[in-house]
């Protein structure tokens, strides 16, 4: 997975009249769960729903399995935005993961936000083996809110020099 | 016989690293006749321009402490890393920014501003600053540039070997000293490059304390409520560093019946100590009868009991963490 931002220059170049923030296209990591969201991205998919096609799909075993460091490293290497998607409450395969995931996920929006991000780069959503709609519902709307929000922060600290000696920014 | 050359300095550090170097019992009477000291600022005066006129390698271990955080701390790093056979991140603000690094949740005008013009009891009105270079009658006087972003010594130079702890432990630093004195004298092998001077293990096995796997509904301060010394911190509510941190200190805190706040840093198998210690806290709350009838908004209450999740989890290792430091939003309306 390259999650830098070169592809996304390169297929910017071409429209180098338009501004940065009207070719911006977001990069989205959906962690799906292997029993019920995978499934439902799977149905999306041979149903021919149609939807933005700027997201990848890591498959994991349970929501749960999602480590708050998965999701850390995730906008550190520039994804914009990160969905994190389960079994309905009550669904779950290994009866109470996504519990647990739904407990990290809202203390890991704290932590966004106190590193200065916008808690809503991560989103937890239900999506069910059936809801094929759901998902694409999800991801649509999920790719429109964060083109709203603008680039990963992240990504721009990036190439500052963090002495800060010669900077003008803040 | 060849005798150690040991150099020490202190960076963006309190001086309780220093301090625990002399605090090694009787073993410190054994260092002066084992060690010359080449350069340590606290104890001895040697300038920094008898360091530049050493021989390259001439020093044969230097104990870096504290983080860097100004151009000086960065200009002696790299002059002793030249001057050093060994060079060790001695204590967490070396390794990780300690707690020095928290100053990465702001930036350096923020900080500045704060002290030279916010704070009730300052009058400033010319909004006067620190400057690194100022022209005296006298003649020119320099400062250190203070930088932006608190930076640990291996952002700056090659690091040989790394001791966590804050200060490290009087075993750990015995440990350490023994076998340099039998690489040099006898030849005996050094640990393979990058080892951490520490346990490979996370905090609760070291840790005496009975752990009987259960949940808890609510998080209390440890002014709150009598702890038992005897059962896991955690299961009492109390927010304890120990699951997501490097065992090597021998539960010292734990014993004096205070919970773990993380000194030692990540353990060996993950990248960022916040988020080890964010997935364990959040999975010990107990599973609600009526889970199903919770919104996200109930999960997000029950979870803001933890007051500052950031200031908990990476109270010594912000610099070292995955997202190093507070950045800004560009969007306005964005949610701060």
């Amino acid at each position: 997975m390259n999650m830098s931002s070169t592809q996304q220059e390169h297929q910017a170049a071409p429209a180098a009249a338009k501004s940065a923030e009207e070719t911006f296209e977001p990069k989205i990591l959906a962690f799906c769960c292997n029993w019920c969201s995978y499934a439902g991205a799977d149905l999306a998919g041979v149903s021919r729903l149609q939807m933005p096609t700027n997201f990848l799909v890591l498959r994991s075993m349970c929501s749960a399995r999602v480590d708050p460091e998965f999701v850390l490293r995730a906008f550190a290497k520039g994804a914009d935005g990160v969905l994190v998607l389960g079994c309905h409450p009550a669904d779950c395969h290994y009866i109470g993961g996504n519990y647990r995931a739904r407990r990290r996920i809202a203390l890991l929006k704290m932590l966004l936000e106190q590193y200065g991000l916008d808690p809503d780069r991560l989103q937890l959503e239900w999506v069910s083996a059936s809801e094929g709609v759901k998902f694409q519902s999800t991801i649509t709307d999920f790719i429109e809110k964060i083109r709203e929000m603008g680039p990963n922060p992240l990504k721009e600290a990036e190439g500052e020099d963090p002495r800060g000696i010669n900077a003008s920014h803040h | 016989m060849a005798k150690v050359k040991i150099a020490q300095y202190w960076g963006a550090g309190c001086g309780g690293c220093d301090v625990a170097l002399l605090d090694i019992d009787e073993k410190i009477l054994g260092v002066a006749e084992m060690a010359d000291i080449a350069f340590w600022p606290i104890a001895v005066d040697t300038k920094l321009k008898d360091v530049e006129a050493m021989p390259d390698k001439s020093i044969t271990l230097t104990l870096y402490n504290g983080a860097v955080r100004n151009s000086e701390n960065e200009h002696v790093a790299k002059l002793l890393r030249q001057k050093s056979a060994i060079m060790v991140s001695f204590g967490s603000c070396a390794c990780f920014g300690g707690i020095p690094g928290l100053a990465n949740v702001t930036n350096k005008k923020d900080l500045q501003d704060y002290v030279y013009n916010t704070t009730f009891s300052t009058v400033n009105p010319n909004r006067t600053r620190p400057l690194p270079k100022y022209q005296a009658p006298e003649g020119e006087l320099t400062l250190p540039v203070m930088y932006d972003t608190v930076l640990t010594l291996e952002d700056v130079v090659d690091v040989d070997y790394y001791m966590p702890g804050c200060p490290p432990t009087t075993e750990q630093i015995n440990q350490f000293l023994d076998i340099v004195e039998k690489h040099v004298k006898e030849g005996a092998p050094l640990p393979p490059k990058g080892a951490v001077i520490a346990s490979e293990k996370t905090l609760c096995d070291e840790c005496g304390r009975t752990k009987e796997v259960t949940t808890i509904e609510k998080i209390n301060m440890p002014y709150e409520i009598d702890i038992d010394p005897k059962k896991c911190m955690l299961e009492q509510g109390v927010i304890c560093l120990g699951p997501a941190t490097r065992a090597g200190c021998g539960a010292k805190c734990l014993d004096a019946n205070q919970p773990c706040r993380g000194c030692m840093g990540p353990t060996a198998a993950v990248l960022d100590q916040g988020g080890s210690m964010l997935s364990a806290l959040a999975s010990i709350f107990r599973t609600a009868d009526n889970e199903t009838q919770l919104s996200e908004d109930d999960i997000l209450e029950l979870m803001t009991q933890i007051k500052d999740p950031l200031g908990t989890f990476y109270a010594f290792t912000m610099p070292k963490s995955i997202i190093k430091r507070k950045v800004k939003e560009k969007k306005a309306g964005v949610k701060q």
